[in-house]
This record gives C-alpha cells, sequence and structure tokens, in this order.
C-alpha cells in the first residue's frame, strides 16, 4: 500500500460517512415533507427552498441547546449511551455494495468499503449491539420512564431480530455465500424479491421494528412513555441517538435493496458506466424509505402486547416454516426430478386450499354470530 | 509489523484490563458492560486468527443476546446498585479460588501438550477455504450428532426459563439488608 | 500492512470518524451551549409529579426475563441456519432433513413455552376479543 492507496482509502471512508450524514439529513426532510403532505399540511418550509435544510437548522439548535445530566444519572454511562447507540448503525453500512466501481488515477475504487466474507452477519452482529445504545441510555438516566422505554424496546428489538434473520436465512440458500457483493452477484438474472417475496415481506416489517419506526416505535411511544429511552437526554446528545435512528434506518433499507432488489442492480446506458449502478442503488434505497414512511402516515402505533404477539407468534414461525420451504423447493427437484415434486406440491396445495374452504363450513357457528 | 500484530497489542490490554476491571466492579451494570467490552474484544481476535463467522457468533450470540439477558435480569431485580459482598453460598469463594487454579493448571497443561493445536497458522486456514462453508460441511456431516443434541439442550433451557419465571419471588424480608436503600423507602413517602 | 484484519481497515477507519465525529460534536457542543443547571432541571422527568423511583424487586413483568431467554434460544437456532444456508446445496437432502430435525425439536421447546402462556402478554387483563366485542354490543344498544 502506498500514499495514493491510503488517500483513496481515506476518501472512501469521509465520503461514506459525509454521504450517509446528507443522506440522513435530506431523508428527515422529505420524511417531515411526505407526513405533511399526505396530512394535507405543508410541513416544514423556511429554513432554505422548501424547508429542505429544515434538519440542518434542527441539528444547530440542537448543538446549542444546554445539556441536561440529571442528578439520579449514572454519570459515565449516561455519556458514553449516545455514541455506543450512533456507532453501529455507521458501521452497519460499511459492508453495504452501493454501486460497482470507478477507476480512479489509475487504481480501482469499489464502491464498498469493506466486503468481509462473513458479509450479512457483520450486519446482524451491529444490529444486536444497537441495543445497548438503549438499554444503557435508559437505565443509566436514573429515571422511570427511560428505564420502561428500554426494556420494552430491547425487548421488541431482540423478538423481531430472529425473524429478521430468517428472513435472511431464506436468501442466503439462494446465494449460497456470505459475502454482500456475491448476493448481488447472484441476482444478475432474477430479483430475490420474486422468489423470496414473503422473506422480503418479513424482513421489511422485521426492519421497522427494529428501527423502532411506527407503528412499532413502542420505545417513544409519546402517549405513554413520553418519549422512552431518550426521555433525559436533551441537545446534542439527543441528536446522536437521532442521528443513529435514521442511519440505522438507511441501513436497513439499503440491506432490503442489496439483498432482495438486486442491490445497485438496473438498465443502464454506457456514458458514464459508474454512475448509473449508484442512482439505481439511491433510487431503491429511496422507494424503500419512502414505504416506510407511508407505513407511518397510515398505521397507528400498535399495542405492546400485540407487537410482542405478532412477533413470536405469526412472524417467526412464518420465517421458519418459510425456510424449510425454500430448501425443499431448492433440493427435491435435484433428487427426485422436476415433475414427481410438481406434482406433490399441487396435491399438498389442492388438499390445503380444500381443507381452507371445508373447515369454516364443518365447524359449528359460534353463539356470537347466531344472532346477527 | 503486521496490522494484525499492532491490534493485538492495542486490544489485548484492553481485553484483559476491562476483565479485571468488571471482576473489581461492584456495580453490576459497569460489570456487565466491562464483559461486553471483553467479549467483542475476545470477537476481534477471533477475526485475526482467521474465524470471522466465529467472531459473528461471538458478537451476536454472546454480546447481542446472552448480555442482554444480564442486564435484563439486573434490571429486573433492580439489583444495578451496588452489591453486598457477603457470601450468598457458604465456601463460595474458597470453591472458586480451588475452581480457578484447577483450570489454570488445565490450561496450562493443554496448551503445553499442544492439544488443539495444528501446525498450520491462521493464514493456512484462510487459504485453505476454513470459512464459514467450511465450517458448515464439519458440523453438517461430521458432527451431526452433537449438533441434533444442542437442540435438546435448548428444549432445557426453555423449560428452565419458563420455571423459573413462574415461581414468584421471595417476600422482601428475606432480602439480604445491604440492598434496602432510600429508593426501597420512596413508596411510603407517597402514601404519607 | 496485510494480515488477517487488512479487510476490516476500511470499517476500523469509518468507526474513527464516526467516534471522531461524536466525541468532536460532543466536546464542541460542550464548549459553546450554556449550562445553568437547577435542581429542577436535574430532577426525573415526571410530568410535574414528585419523582418516584420505581421500587426495587419486581419492577417488570418477568415476561422480559423469558423473552430474553427464549431469545438466546432462537438465536443459537438461527446462528445454526447461517452456515446450513451457505453449505446448504452441497449438503442436499441430508442436511435438509438434519436441519427439519433440529427445528422439529427446537419446536418442541417453542410450543411448550406457547402452551405455558409464556408467549402472552395480555394474560392478566381482559382479553382485547371480548372488550371488543363488549364495546360493539354497547355501540350496538345505545
Amino acid at each position: 500500500m502506498d500514499l495514493l492507496d491510503w488517500a483513496l482509502l481515506l476518501g472512501r471512508v469521509a465520503v461514506v460517512f459525509a454521504g450517509l450524514l446528507v443522506t440522513v439529513m435530506l431523508l428527515i426532510w422529505m420524511e417531515r415533507k411526505v407526513i405533511a403532505d399526505m396530512q394535507t399540511r405543508m410541513g416544514p418550509m423556511r429554513a432554505g427552498p422548501r424547508g429542505v435544510l429544515i434538519t440542518l437548522a434542527d441539528g444547530i439548535k440542537l448543538f446549542f441547546k444546554e445539556g441536561i445530566v440529571p442528578a439520579e444519572a449514572d454519570r459515565p454511562v449516561y455519556l458514553i449511551a449516545p455514541v455506543i447507540a450512533m456507532l453501529p448503525a455507521f458501521l452497519a453500512f460499511a459492508v453495504i455494495p452501493f454501486g460497482t466501481s470507478v477507476t480512479l488515477f489509475g487504481r480501482e475504487v469499489p464502491f464498498q468499503l469493506a466486503d468481509p466474507s462473513i458479509g450479512i452477519l457483520w450486519v446482524l452482529a451491529m444490529a444486536s449491539l444497537g441495543v445497548y445504545g438503549i438499554v444503557l441510555a435508559g437505565w443509566s438516566s436514573g429515571s422511570n420512564y427511560p428505564l420502561l422505554g428500554a426494556v420494552r424496546s430491547s425487548a421488541q428489538i431482540i423478538s423481531y431480530e430472529i425473524g429478521m434473520s430468517l428472513a435472511l436465512v431464506a436468501v442466503l440458500m439462494y446465494s449460497g455465500s456470505l459475502r454482500l457483493s456475491e448476493i448481488v452477484e447472484a441476482q444478475a438474472r432474477v430479483w430475490n424479491v420474486i422468489p423470496q417475496f414473503p422473506a422480503f415481506v418479513v424482513y421489511l416489517i422485521a426492519g421497522l421494528a427494529e428501527t423502532n419506526r411506527p407503528p412499532f416505535d413502542l420505545p417513544e411511544a409519546e402517549s405513554e412513555l413520553v418519549a422512552g429511552f431518550h426521555t433525559e437526554y436533551s441537545g446534542i446528545r439527543f441528536a446522536l441517538f437521532y442521528l443513529g435512528e435514521y442511519v440505522n434506518t438507511v441501513t436497513v433499507a439499503s440491506v432490503a435493496v442489496t439483498l432482495f432488489l438486486g442491490g445497485w442492480r438496473g438498465p443502464a446506458p454506457d456514458v458514464l458506466p459508474w454512475v448509473w449502478p449508484l442512482l439505481w442503488f439511491l433510487a431503491k434505497v429511496l422507494a424503500v424509505v419512502y414505504g416506510y414512511v407511508w407505513v407511518r402516515a397510515t398505521l397507528p402505533r400498535i399495542r405492546f402486547d400485540r407487537l410482542m404477539a405478532f412477533g413470536w407468534k405469526v412472524l417467526i414461525p412464518f420465517g421458519l416454516v418459510w425456510v424449510l420451504l425454500t430448501g425443499a423447493i431448492v433440493v427435491l427437484p435435484d433428487v427426485y426430478g422436476r415433475g414427481p415434486v410438481v406434482a406433490g406440491a399441487a396435491v399438498v396445495f389442492g388438499a390445503l386450499v380444500l381443507a381452507s374452504v371445508a373447515a369454516p363450513l364443518l365447524r359449528p357457528r359460534p353463539a356470537a354470530e347466531v344472532g346477527r | 509489523m503486521s496490522a494484525d500484530q499492532v491490534a493485538f497489542l492495542v486490544l489485548a490490554p484492553i481485553s484483559v484490563g476491562a476483565g479485571i476491571a468488571m471482576l473489581l466492579q461492584r456495580n453490576a451494570v459497569h460489570a456487565a458492560l466491562l464483559l461486553v467490552v471483553n467479549l467483542v474484544t475476545v470477537g476481534i481476535f477471533y477475526l485475526m486468527l482467521a474465524a470471522p463467522f466465529l467472531f459473528a457468533v461471538q458478537i451476536i450470540v454472546y454480546a447481542g443476546a446472552i448480555m442482554v439477558l444480564f442486564l435484563f435480569v439486573i434490571m429486573l431485580l433492580g439489583v444495578d446498585r451496588a452489591e453486598p459482598l457477603e457470601e450468598p453460598i457458604r465456601f463460595q469463594r474458597t470453591a472458586a479460588v480451588l475452581l480457578g487454579v484447577g483450570i489454570l493448571a488445565e490450561l496450562v497443561t493443554a496448551v503445553r501438550a499442544g492439544v488443539g493445536f495444528r501446525a498450520l497458522g491462521p493464514a493456512a486456514f484462510a487459504e485453505t477455504g476454513a470459512d464459514t462453508a467450511a465450517l458448515a460441511r464439519a458440523l453438517f456431516r461430521s458432527y451431526v450428532l452433537p449438533f441434533e443434541a444442542t437442540s435438546v439442550l435448548l428444549i432445557v433451557a426453555a423449560v428452565a426459563a419458563m420455571v423459573l419465571a413462574r415461581r414468584r419471588p421471595a417476600p422482601a424480608t428475606a432480602e439480604p439488608e445491604g440492598v434496602v436503600d432510600a429508593e426501597e423507602a420512596a413508596p411510603e413517602e407517597v402514601g404519607a | 500492512m496485510r494480515g488477517m484484519l487488512g479487510e476490516y481497515l476500511p470499517i476500523a477507519l469509518l468507526a474513527g470518524l464516526a467516534l471522531l465525529f461524536a466525541v468532536g460534536s460532543l466536546a464542541a457542543s460542550a464548549l459553546l451551549r450554556p449550562s445553568r443547571p437547577t435542581p429542577a432541571k436535574l430532577a426525573p422527568y415526571e410530568c410535574g409529579i414528585e419523582p418516584v423511583r420505581l421500587p426495587a424487586g419486581e419492577r417488570f413483568s418477568v415476561r422480559f426475563y423469558l423473552v430474553a431467554m427464549l431469545f438466546i434460544i432462537f438465536d443459537v437456532e438461527v446462528i445454526f441456519l447461517f452456515p446450513w444456508a451457505v453449505a446448504f446445496r452441497e449438503l442436499g437432502l441430508f442436511g435438509l432433513v438434519e436441519m427439519a430435525v433440529f427445528l422439529a425439536l427446537v419446536l418442541v421447546a417453542y410450543v411448550y413455552v406457547w402452551r405455558g402462556g409464556g408467549l402472552d402478554w395480555s394474560a392478566e387483563g381482559p382479553r382485547p376479543r371480548a372488550t371488543h366485542e363488549r364495546a360493539r354490543e354497547v355501540v350496538r344498544a345505545g
């Protein structure tokens, strides 16, 4: 490695970091604008053209706000919790391939910071470290609402992490590799979203819960917990939590794009071959995030017991069944040939359809419905 | 000096230091945090030894799941302030010292005898593809029975968790006196 | 400068940069912002009510503990699924059956916990369906 390599490496890291910051800035603005539009409001309008600089203005405001450390707080933990919450969010993004590569000064510069062999497991590992920021913030505040919010939030995150992992496993069975660049490579013919649509849905739902986004924003359910785990945080410390949360949203959307939507793939003309994948990637991430914002504008927050019940009683069994089903679909034709398997599947499917039609007819009508 | 050596020289003291600090720490949450630091640094050592999958397991299962359980239990029982230093179980300290010495002796003997060490260095592992797929081949072909037996362990864990969760906690009088502090007295103040 | 960790060098640099950003902004803000603490400001936020700490001892539903324990069980299970998924085509039918047996055994634990009520969060309160039905009846009667 010579000086130029180092310079390119540092440049790459700096660009990704700055890119994430700018993306988050625009994302928050976009979310507020889209929500406002869906509620026939204007949203932020003052800072910059159509309010595009609102996040920057908010950031500057928070920067100069007094930072309160509650008297009951556990000082060291209270002070490092925002940093712990923010850091894994950035690190998870490091393995995402957001484009192909460009040749600069005769060196190939890939649009992906690192491509470790454990790829997707790196993202999962960082996601599981992200819980600490929340737990520690809630505990160290020395106050009731944050503590309740933190315990709730971490229970929610760990519950949905399993559903998310199961969705990832189903994709891996197709790609046969954990490396994210190879997962994108494996989607050259058809995007994973088509054969793996159920896994895609499971991933998106679990992603909502992982990032504490509505309708799973229980940790900050303002109607019951004030602001959840960061109730006692103010000023720049709160801003770091906020930043981490949105970087997390970007990462979750990027993983969805990489694993299910073909990553940076898309039709492109021959001019500037490195620009188009980048634009495709951004467009797809934007589409996923737009979907998340839409969900936020549409669905009310769900109750905690139902949230847990949905995660444990619906998402996890469904994910497990889907993994085994994917396995059967991939392996059985190799062993028994395509014909018998298709016939067998048709018989099972037919039996299921028949059963679902017949079952309601055979069941006695519930008493409650007789009166109607 | 390679990057690995530099990283090791930086991380090894942190790892050992966090471990020792954890033992000396009386605040349960701080101790748990220091244990997390220790687990993460050990995870990075796995990376250096060309075992990235183990790194992921270390972070996801140990740092991500087991330590979260620890923190939950600490919060659940409200032992998040300093703990009394009395022995809850008699002769616990003596037994701990004896067992510790035993493990140390075992480790020294094992390392000297070369148990589990091959002539291959980590670099050779990386080249021969000692990666996730190779691990899978070993786990799902050569070690099928231990793998299936793990599921029985998991069942036992589930049963134990249910039994523990069902039992009502002991009444407050059974608690050691050191735990009772100003915070516990607070509810009465409200009533007054 | 190559080694096992060479691959992770950019990640380490990103971690350094993010850490620098976080600590730097915290420090800069600490220098520039006002600091005028008062006892009321530093008190735990309780919407104006006299702050009371949750009693030590049984502060939370024991289900949180159960969830964390279950999470470990399923996490270990999922961790086994990852290498299996990667080498899945090689392992073929044998691998599939093997994993199906493993999952079935874990399913026993899952069903046990479910039947034991470990996954029910609303066992103490009125059942949501019942409340809903009652509300509907009230509306109809009115």
